[in-house]
This record gives structure tokens, sequence and C-alpha cells, in this order.
């Protein structure tokens, strides 16, 4: 019982929280080259003339907008040389942007002085760094207490701070070595705590796991994922690994040649991707891990209600050859299925629905992610139901639509 | 082709740099003579035996057992050879040139460091004071100073500048840019910044350049002896314009004593010291601590 053509669903991402935009860059600029011009004539100069051959003006960022809520996970990726580490630099202006907009909290970034921008950088935004950039001169304590020290902040209550947040990276006990002394998982532990003890609300993460083996690579999202679950910072995450911001990403800004391509939910980039450059990034991602069961359910093709008659019930299975049906009750709860020798009985004995019912069916809640539905969607008589936390039914999964949805779309069109 | 005669104006400079700014040179000898004076004292005040103790325990502190009896063997010979005074003498003229070379070499080399423009500037400078034959500006020195010590000092210190000026440069360019970045990252003020990451992580270069020049210092010894520095220098000079062999050489052995000895010394200070990096076991048994503390963090996560 399963439909070829139905249209696609807009998948839903309970992860991500709608709250106060806190970061709102608008056609932010880099121009890098020389310097004698005033920016306006450079950027003006760039885009006229900047891919002519000769020019000594490369556009690194070029027009670039994007707004990150409170408490979201935005990821910026892009592959080297797009202009992702530099966009990074831009929101705490270790890159000076050569025009457009940056505004935390509404305040104008570009107008602060240096002392308020120290300020900024100190209090606001923290940043976590690709290779670590540990103190190798101070122990793993006072490095994650730097942030604190820079602050002037009194002695018992930095270190207070700074073992709380080694703790919540799970680093206490190693307190007093020194970076050298860690492993490469553990150095970057000590580049979270960093940026974890001064309580700033946003944090700049620039590539902090690609220099890490696989393993630990994916212990370090895990952990931050439950860190972001904990303590809701607002984070701007840079990768270059689609994976990873497919994983990661409440949001992510795919970027080439310092231009944004796309920006979109996980679901929304790999179903519906915005060009042929994404199309190719996508091609590699393992869609079974990012796709979820709402994302591409399927409305049932018999849907019975619990005070449906079961010789009406048995007539629509006739009609499409099936051998059961999904039962709800009136607020749309899943109550079982319905199997056509069970309704035959009943059909003859006049008896209800409900005494039809059955349970030999399988059933996953929406934010299931199809590499887990594998070896349950093909099990019971009907296709894999899909319900919400309530337990309502939202629809079904039949074998055909996962496998639709695991295709690459640009081969189903060529197939 | 029109001749360009550089030497005459050259000359003419000097000139009126001597008859102008007199005062100034002369001030300039009274401090040099009084730094080398009472570096002089301290070193020769006590007794000969005592101060190569010391020396011993210095070694001892930087090395370990075999340089501190390397070192109580080649100062007792110094002094066997009677050359305790003279030794001490270029010690002294060593120590104040290169106190000299680190507060002028230390702070240009950090400027260079944080300028392009400078570090273009400076470069060409160094280049003239490493090659410039040193008698070129030795015989101008004496003009300014005089004859005796502070010529001696003067040229050493010139000689002695730019390891201290490149090495400084060097270190502070070489402390990872995202290190520093990190430090800019959360709030750290530019002098904060130089103070307390870039100096400490430039350190070992530093001090290698510290070391450099206490050997560069070392080897204008015997020069400055020709304009009258005394010391070592001038026991050779005297060797070699009597043809006496044995005075020179044992000169000569003296200056290579004293050379050697602060060469292990000042070089042991230069190794970064702090734990890392040098223990290797230590770092493999951190990494394996750590497969199940993050196994754990994985199943809780």
């Amino acid at each position: 019982m399963t439909t070829p053509a139905q249209t696609e669903r807009q998948p839903v991402r309970p992860r991500t929280s709608a709250g106060e935009p806190v970061i709102e860059a608008a056609r932010l600029t880099k121009v890098f080259g020389p310097s004698h011009e005033s920016a306006p004539s450079r950027r003006l100069l760039a885009s006229r003339w900047g891919s002519r051959s000769g020019s000594r003006q490369v556009v690194a960022i070029d027009d670039v907008s994007f707004s990150v809520a409170s408490g979201e996970l935005f990821v910026i990726m892009g592959l080297s040389g797009s202009g992702k580490s530099t966009l990074l630099r831009m929101l705490n202006r270790l890159v000076e942007p050569t025009s457009g907009e940056l505004r935390m909290d509404g305040r104008n970034v570009a107008a602060l002085t240096d002392s308020e921008l120290r300020d900024l950088r100190n209090r606001k935004v923290n940043m976590v760094f690709q290779h670590f950039a540990l103190f190798p001169h101070r122990t793993v304590l006072e490095n994650a207490a730097y942030g604190l020290h820079v602050r002037r902040v009194p002695a018992a209550q930095r270190l207070e701070r700074a073992n709380w947040a080694l703790r919540t990276v799970g680093l206490a006990d190693r307190a007093d070595a020194f970076p050298g002394e860690l492993s490469g998982g553990m150095r970057q532990r000590v580049g979270l705590a960093r940026a974890l003890a001064t309580d700033a609300e946003i944090l700049l993460m620039d590539e902090p796991f690609s220099a890490l083996d696989p393993l630990i690579r994916r212990e370090m999202q895990d952990l931050l994922l439950r860190l972001q679950h904990e303590l809701r910072r607002t984070i701007v995450f840079v990768t270059h690994d689609l994976n990873e911001a497919m994983r990661l990403g409440d949001r992510i800004m795919v970027m080439r040649a310092g231009r944004v391509v796309q920006t979109g939910t996980a679901a929304e980039i790999l179903s519906a991707p915005a060009d042929d450059y994404v199309a190719d990034f996508v091609s590699d991602v393992d869609r079974s891990r990012v796709l979820t069961a709402g994302a591409v359910v399927r409305e049932p093709l018999v849907l019975a209600n619990e005070a449906d008659h079961p010789r009406d019930v048995l007539r629509l299975l006739g009609n499409i050859e099936a051998v059961g049906a999904y039962v709800v009750d009136g607020d749309g709860r899943l109550l079982g299925v319905a199997r056509h020798d069970l309704l035959a009985r009943a059909t003859e004995s006049d008896s209800s629905l409900r005494e039809c019912l059955c349970d030999e069916y399988e059933r996953a809640t929406s934010d299931t992610p199809l590499s887990e539905l594998f070896s349950l969607v093909d099990k019971g008589i009907v296709p894999l139901a899909v319900i919400d936390g309530n337990g309502k039914l939202l629809g079904v999964l039949p074998r055909a639509a996962m496998l639709a949805a695991l295709t690459d779309p640009r081969k189903v069109v060529h197939a | 082709m029109p001749r360009i005669d550089i030497g005459v104006w050259v000359a003419n400079a000097v000139n009126w740099l001597t008859a102008h700014l007199g005062a100034f040179f002369d001030f300039v000898t009274w401090v040099m003579v009084h730094l080398i004076n009472g570096v002089l004292f301290v070193l020769t005040a006590p007794h000969p035996f005592v101060v190569t103790g010391v020396f011993t325990v210095i070694a001892f502190l930087a090395r370990r057992w075999g340089f501190a009896v390397f070192t109580l063997i080649a100062f007792l010979l110094v002094q066997g050879m009677g050359l305790w005074t003279d030794a001490m003498q270029s010690l002294a003229v060593v120590v104040v040139a290169s106190m000299i070379a680190v507060l002028i070499g230390v702070p240009v080399g950090i400027w260079a460091a944080r300028s392009r423009i400078a570090s273009v500037a400076v470069r060409p400078v160094l280049d003239f004071m490493q090659t410039l034959p040193v008698f070129v500006y030795l015989i101008p020195a004496v003009f300014f100073f005089g004859i005796g010590t502070v010529p001696g000092v003067v040229a050493t210190t010139v000689f002695a500048v730019p390891p201290a000026v490149r090495l400084t440069e060097l270190g502070i360019r070489q402390v990872d840019a995202e290190v520093v970045e990190a430090a800019r990252a959360f709030g750290a003020k530019p002098r904060q910044l130089l103070r307390e990451v870039q100096i400490p992580l430039a350190l070992p270069s530093i001090m290698a350049g510290v070391n450099q020049m206490i050997m560069l210092a070392l080897s204008m010894v015997v020069i400055a002896g020709m304009v009258g520095a005394g010391g070592l220098g001038a026991v050779v000079v005297k060797g070699i314009s009597t043809l006496d062999v044995g005075t020179g050489f044992q000169g000569g052995l003296a200056t290579v004593f004293l050379a050697i000895f602060l060469d292990r010394a000042t070089s042991a200070f230069a190794r970064p010291r702090r734990r890392r990096g040098g223990r290797p076991r230590a770092a493999t048994a951190a990494s394996i601590e750590a497969a199940p503390d993050t196994a754990e963090l994985s199943t809780t996560g």
C-alpha cells in the first residue's frame, strides 16, 4: 500500500528555538589588499574589478547577511578558502570588516572603541580555535581562567569558576597539567572550558574539532550537544565537514568563494539544495542520519477511525489489496492495526472495530533518524507508523518512501 | 663616472660630531667607566677562590656535575696562569656590553616584530653592524671616547646588538598566531598580550639571542684589547707584538675558558623550561588516561 507520488513535506526540526536575534550581520564585506584607498571606494573597486587579473585586491567576504537567534547553534559551512573563518573573525573584529553592518544585541559592533571592543570580547563573545590555541606556559586551570584573569576577577573566584568549567567538560582531574601533556581531544576540552568560564553568551567556534581524529571528534560533538542542551549559549560554528554541520547545526549557512549559497536546516539543504554546488556537496552526506522519520512521512492510504464500521474498513482494504489499516481515536491518537481477517470475522459477528485491533506493527517518533529505522521499516503487516510525542499518528513510512528519501534528488531526475 | 667621495663626508661628519657633541661623549664615557668599574669591583674584590666557587655553583645549577667540574678546573687554571685580573676585566667588559646590547636589542627586536616597517628599516642597519669590518668603527670610537676600555665596550656592543634584535624578532614572530589571536579574542590589551603571551613564548629564542650576543661580545674582547681596553685582549696583543707565543696562547686559552663557561651557562637557560614537549613519556600517559575518561562521557552524552 504505497503511493509513489506524494508531495514532499516540509521537515520539522524540533531542536530549533526561535529566540531573539543576537547577532545580525548585514552586507558584511571584507576586501584584502593594498589599504591606501578608503574602505567604501575599495569595496566599489573590488566589486567592479576584483576578479580582473592584475588586481591585487581579493574579496574574501562578499555581501554576506545573516542573523543568529539566541540559543541557536548556527553553522557556517564551506571548503577552505570560502571565507568562513574570515567571516567568523569579523564577528569579534579580529578581522575588521571593510564594509557592512554588524549588530550584537542591537549594538553596532563596528562603532565600538578599542576598550569597548575588548570588553565585548571578554564578556560577551568568546572563541574556540582550530588548533586549540592554548597558552603552553600556563596550566590547564590557568588557561581555563584566562578570560577572567584579563577581566581582573579576584583569584579565588576566578579559580572556582575555572574549576567549574573544567568539571563541565570532564577535565577536573587534569587542572594542574600543562597543555603539552594532554591529548588533542583533552586540549580542545580546555579550549572549550576557557570559553565557558567567562559566561560569555556567544561562542565562536573555528573548526574546533577538525584537528581531532574521527572517534574523538564524535565524542566532542556529543559533548558540545550536551553542553548546548544544558547551557543554551548562542554558538556560531565553522566547519568544512558537512556531516558535522548536519549533526550539530540548528541552521546551516553554506558559503562558497565569500558568498552565501544557501541557508537552512540540515533537512532543507539536503532535500532542496540551492544549486549544483550544494547538491555536489551534500551528495556525500549520510542522508539516513540527517533525515528524520518526520521529514519523509506519508499519508496512510487507508486510515480508520475507531467509530468506523469494520465492513467499510474491509472494503477499503480490499480496494487497495492491503492486509491491515491503522486505527486512530477521535483525537488522532494511534490505537492499533485492524487486520483484514479480524475485520472479516468482525463483519460477520457485527462487533466493533476496537475488537479487530492487533499490535503487529512498528512505530517511531517523528524525530528518529532514518538510520535507526532500517530494521523496523518492513517488519509489521503495515508500513511503519510515525507518531508525535503524544502518540498522535502523523503518517506512515513505507519502504519505498524511505528509499526515495535516501536517494540523491539529482539522480532521481536523471533516472 | 664622477668621483663620489663618501669617505670625505663620513670623515667630516665624524669631525663635526667630535667637535660639537664632545660633552655627550664625555658623559657616555663617564657612565661606562663607572659601570665597568662597578662590575669589575664585584668580580675582583672577593678572593679569586670565592668567585671561582660562585661560578662553579652557577655551572652546577645550569648543567650539573660535568660542567661544574670543568668550571672549577678552568678558573683555577686561569689563576695559575696569573691571568685572573685580566680575565675578570674581560668578563666585566662582556657583561656591560651585553647588558647594553640587551637593553637596546630586545626592545628593537620587539618593535621590529610588531611593525613591518620597523622590521624592513632595521634589517640593513643590522647587516651594516655585523659585516662592517670592526676597525672601521673602532677607530672613530677612539676619536669619540678616547683610548681605553670605553671604545672597546662600544665596539663590542655594536657587534653584539644584531643577534639580540634578530632572535627577539624571530622569537616573537614565531609565537603561534592562533595563540596570539586567542589572547586578543579574550580581550587582552596589546601590552598584556606582549607581557603575558608573546615574550614568555619567545623567551627561548630571546635567550638564544642573548647567548649568541655574549659569544660575539667575547670574540670582540681581543680586538678591544688593541684600543687599550685591557683584559685578556691586551695579554694576547702583547704576546703577539713581542712574538711571545706562550703568553699569547695563555691569553687565548683563558678567553676560550671564559667563552665555554658563558656559552654553556647561558644556553642552559635558553632551553625551554617547564614540562611542555620535553616529556614524551608523560604525554603518552596522558593520552592513555584520556580513553576511559572520554568513553564515559560519550555514554552519558
